[in-house]
């Protein structure tokens, strides 16, 4: 798994260069095949019956009438299936469909399965249930709160307990008191993340087929088979080898397809019982509701730095609105503190965070899980700290870098880190020095950092196993054959693969297959989450695809009476490193070797480091094997009298490691700063409180009223790729999917206030609420470009806390 | 619920169909359920995602707004019909090489806004790209890779556009 000695770019003839997606043409040709894309004869349709109250006891359900209806195949309630599910093993607290309780507008109830889909919605409407009402939590303050008068969202796990508390965390490192002491300038502020949904193009989908003899098999548009295929056997009550999950390609992802959903047990026993196909595709308003987006965090800061503007002490204190489920809960409040410690040195911090349950859809991992919305929150306060100590806001955070090959002080390892080059590359690109508090009124410029994981040391349900692996085979034609059980969610991770194959075994890309998705056939991979697939999945092809080179080093180097590290494999051909001209071609040399070694198969896996975490508890949540690191600059035009914000550009600098694919690269930085300012200027997956419609239903479940950016909306990117060649990642790679996320929100938030003096600490940045900000300011006589920073080593110390709105 | 069946002819692809489909239908479902051109993606159903967009008289049309009879004896094209014996339109090409289809489900009603403003124009501005996208979510790529896709595609249109003369 070493790629030691390989790190010169000049090594290589395919890996840093531009390349096509295997499956790209089958994209642009319409011949890609997605989940509702599949069929099968016999095929059924099933829906599911939804609650229309956000939080009541079941008393009775009626399924005759449906089960009568012409058409109708099966109908089953929650009592069909009555083992919870969950993605955390910790925390199984969802059924397949409610057994004696609903806890959101949209929880399942029953399910059909029907000729037709117009039967299937004919024949929901014929169940009868009768429910209790009881009163509901929308307010996570509420929530915390609650004293167990009316029924809590989940019953307390012990007498006495909060029944809404999903989990509470509280981590403290360092002397907090005494780095604020120290301090002399201490900036606190309140600051709140609403909740946004994926919206991938592709609702979910899962198609269930029962052999009638023992062997289950469910299509999925999922991000996670395996996870899938264990909770499957678990509630279906089968021996996991007797479920086998087959993963189309998905059309989009971002974190909402990565736990098992209703629809796939709903699919799988309906199966079971009709004993044939069964296929459920949600609508989009159903995707709405299913949700585990982004979670809202109410957040307090206290941060404190000296005058010459280096951070002495970060305190946080945040409560998440988990919403009805717990979903990926616990690990979502980890990562609200976990993930902020760098690329800043910060040498106390604390921060205690507390999940609540409320009656509305759960809330989950959406792209940059956890540690957008403090990161929102932090980059803020750094820039309300360096304007108080008088420092260029790029200037504070280089101040402040943590450095590479070090730890943070929650004693996560730090590999490579190209943060102060994210910080130049985008300070020149973007003409900072010459705009930064010095445009017109009502224009403005913003800066933000962040960190991110590349993959987790520690899998989500515990074991000692590989966390992604490959099999490649080689054909007497020279193709190669990759088995990979990576999950390909638009990112290009089948690709990644392939390039790998082509590059160690020296075939042209065009004769590498790669065979995906069946969990009968392709070596486990965790899935696509955590942003780790590249760099496992990298690692585990790097692996077997130089298990094989070997093999046909050798050989070849037996026949030509060489050593085999002079045989090169490249462009179809094997060569001699000392004069290329002596050379065969590659199928030649794949003979030789197959003649020598037997039939020409390998097996390659990667497993994460698991001892550079903190030895407290909670310490291995956060610990990846590499961290990626972003810079942006944002630049806004804000509208004082619509209160509507014009983002004009976004540069984008991403320390990826090493980009093997600089076309995916920038790909994935565009898609992750556009979903930023999505979530910044538009996006708010909010619900009705009673006054203005049903409390609890959806206010926008609608891609036309949950407004995402069209092309006209989104502002122009600009990639910046920085590689710091790190030493565990494939060929030095590390992130690039979720990282580049996390700067877009805070950036604009700065940029706001640079261009007209006022602080943005409630998201999102809509005109409505921009303009109420406006009026603020304006009769507080605030509303005016802000001064720009002195020089730095010419201010006296300030000391005095400062209270932010 | 009471279906009526009828006869829908359909010109797809320069293929004429005579399919028999629930008068409800869409050409969406048509499309996917009856003629099994799956290239045409559902996002949400209701016109707002423009997953569904196909090339009807050389408009870009939501097929999923659109009712089955309207289509009737008009020229359909699909994600499926833009290649020729050739191969792939000029679109497809540099789709795939820009790096412009991510996950690839709003794909296919991309290329056909796109190949329908191409066939007006070659050459049109970033602008003009944006306003004729506008109806197509894409949540993948931040637009940015499509662009230069449609602009390189229109390069090459323009090329052999000439050479034909």
């Amino acid at each position: 798994m070493s790629t030691k000695g390989a790190n010169l770019k000049s090594d290589w003839h395919l890996i840093g260069s531009s390349m096509r997606k295997i499956e790209g043409l089958a994209k642009s040709t319409g011949r890609a095949v997605y989940t509702d894309d599949v069929t099968f004869p016999g095929m059924l349709h099933g829906k599911i019956l939804r609650s229309p109250h956000p939080h009541a006891r079941i008393v009775a359900i009626d399924t005759s009438r449906a089960e009568q209806l012409d058409g109708v195949q099966a109908v089953i309630t929650g009592r069909d299936l009555p083992i919870q599910y969950g993605i955390i093993p910790w925390t199984p607290d969802e059924y397949p469909l409610c057994v004696d309780r609903v806890r959101y507008i949209g929880d399942g109830v029953a399910a059909v399965a029907a000729v037709d889909e117009d039967t299937a919605n004919e024949a929901l409407a014929l169940i009868e249930v009768e429910y209790e009402e009881l009163p509901a939590f929308f307010d996570p303050h509420d929530a915390e709160r609650a004293d167990g008068s009316t029924p809590y969202v989940h019953d307390a796990r012990k007498d006495g307990w909060n029944g809404n508390i999903t989990k509470m965390v509280k981590l403290e490192f360092g002397d907090i008191e005494g780095g604020m002491d120290s301090a002399d300038v201490v900036v606190e502020g309140d600051y709140f993340f609403e909740g946004t949904t994926h919206a991938p193009i592709e609702p979910h989908c899962a198609i269930g087929q029962w052999d009638g003899v023992g062997k289950l098999t469910v299509w999925s548009a999922t991000q996670v088979p395996h996870y899938l295929h264990r909770e499957l056997a678990r509630v279906l009550e089968l021996d996991q080898a007797q479920v086998r999950v087959r993963q189309p390609l998905v059309g989009g992802a971002f974190g909402g397809k990565s736990e098992p959903f209703d629809l796939e047990f709903c699919v799988a026993k309906l199966a079971m019982m009709t004993g044939r196909p069964v296929k459920i595709l949600y609508t989009r308003e159903e995707v709405f509701y299913s949700h585990r987006g982004r979670h809202p965090f109410h957040m307090h800061y206290r941060t404190g730095a000296t005058a010459d503007g280096r951070l002495t002490s970060v305190d946080a204190k945040i409560l998440l609105d988990g919403g009805a489920y717990a979903s990926f809960g616990l690990v979502t409040t980890y990562y609200s503190g976990q993930l902020l410690c760098a690329p800043y040195d910060m040498p106390a911090y604390r921060f205690d965070s507390t999940r609540v349950y409320t009656n509305k859809p759960a809330c989950g991992p959406k792209r940059g899980h956890g540690s957008v919305q403090p990161r929102f929150a932090f980059e803020v306060q750094i820039d309300k700290l360096a304007e108080h100590v008088e420092l260029d806001p790029i200037e504070f955070r280089r101040r402040n870098f943590i450095g590479e090959h070090t730890k943070t002080v929650n004693e996560l390892r730090v590999t490579s880190n190209g943060f102060l080059e994210c910080l130049s590359s985008v300070e020149a690109a973007s003409g900072w020095s010459e705009k930064f508090r010095n445009m017109p009124f009502g224009r403005g410029i913003g800066i933000a950092g962040s960190t991110y994981i590349s993959g987790t040391n520690y899998p989500i349900y515990p074991n000692e196993m590989p966390q992604s692996a490959v099999q490649m085979q080689i054909d007497r034609s020279g193709r190669v054959a990759v088995f990979s059980g990576a999950s390909e969610i638009g990112q290009g991770c089948d690709s990644v693969v392939a390039y790998i194959a082509a590059e160690e075994l020296g075939v042209p890309l065009e004769w590498v297959r790669v065979l995906r998705g069946d969990t009968d056939f392709t070596p486990v991979d965790l899935g696509a989450y955590s942003s780790r697939v590249t760099f496992m999945l990298g690692n585990a092809a790097i692996d077997a695809a130089t298990r094989l080179k070997k093999l046909v080093q050798s050989s070849v180097a037996k026949a030509w009476d060489v050593k085999p590290s002079e045989v090169l494999l490249a462009g179809g051909a094997a060569l001699w490193a000392h004069d290329t001209g002596r050379q065969m071609s590659i199928v030649e040399a794949f003979h030789l070797a197959e003649a020598e070694h037997g039939t020409l198969g390998a097996t390659g896996w990667y497993n994460t480091p698991k001892d550079v975490h903190g030895e407290y508890r909670g310490g291995t949540i956060g610990a990846s094997p590499a961290y990626s690191f972003t810079s942006h600059v944002a630049e806004v035009e804000v509208d004082i009298d619509t209160g509507f914000v014009d983002v004009k550009k976004i540069w984008i600098a991403h320390d990826c490691g090493r980009a093997l694919n600089p076309v995916l690269v920038e790909g994935q930085m565009e898609g992750s700063a556009y979903m930023g300012a999505a979530e910044a200027i538009m996006e708010e997956h909010v619900f009705k409180d009673g006054d203005h419609g049903r409390a609890g239903l959806h206010n926008a479940p609608s891609l036309l009223d949950y407004r995402i950016p069209t092309s006209l909306d989104t502002p122009e990117l600009q990639s910046l790729i920085v590689e710091s060649i790190d030493p565990e990642g494939p060929y030095g790679a590390k992130e690039a999917g979720e990282g580049p996320l996390h700067p877009s929100i805070p950036a604009i938030a700065n940029a706001i206030y640079d261009a007209i003096g006022v602080r943005m600490d409630r998201l999102p940045f809509t005109p409505p609420n921009v303009w109420r900000a406006i009026q603020r300011a304006r009769e507080a006589g605030t509303l005016a470009k802000p001064s720009a920073p002195a020089n730095a080593t010419a201010n006296p110390p300030l000391s005095e806390t400062v209270q932010a709105d | 619920m009471s279906k009526t069946t009828s006869i829908a002819r359909l010109r797809v692809n320069g293929d004429l169909r005579e399919v028999g489909v629930p008068t409800h239908y869409t050409l969406l479902e048509t499309l996917r359920y009856v003629l099994a051109l799956t290239g045409t993606k559902q996002g949400c159903d209701k016109g707002d995602c423009g997953a569904c967009t196909v090339i009807v008289d050389g408009a870009p049309t939501l097929s999923c707004l659109t009712p089955v009879w309207e289509a009737e004896d008009r020229d359909i094209i699909t994600v499926e019909g833009l290649a020729g014996p050739d191969g792939p339109h000029p679109l497809q090409d540099e789709f795939d090489l820009n790096g412009a289809a991510q996950c690839g489900f709003c794909t296919p009603g991309i290329l056909c806004s796109a190949a329908a403003l191409l066939a007006r124009t070659s050459s049109p501005t970033r602008n003009e790209i944006q306003e004729a996208l506008a109806g197509n979510l894409c949540r993948c790529t931040g637009y940015a890779k499509i662009y230069d896709a449609v602009e390189s595609a229109g390069r090459r249109l323009s090329v052999s556009k000439e050479a034909t003369g």
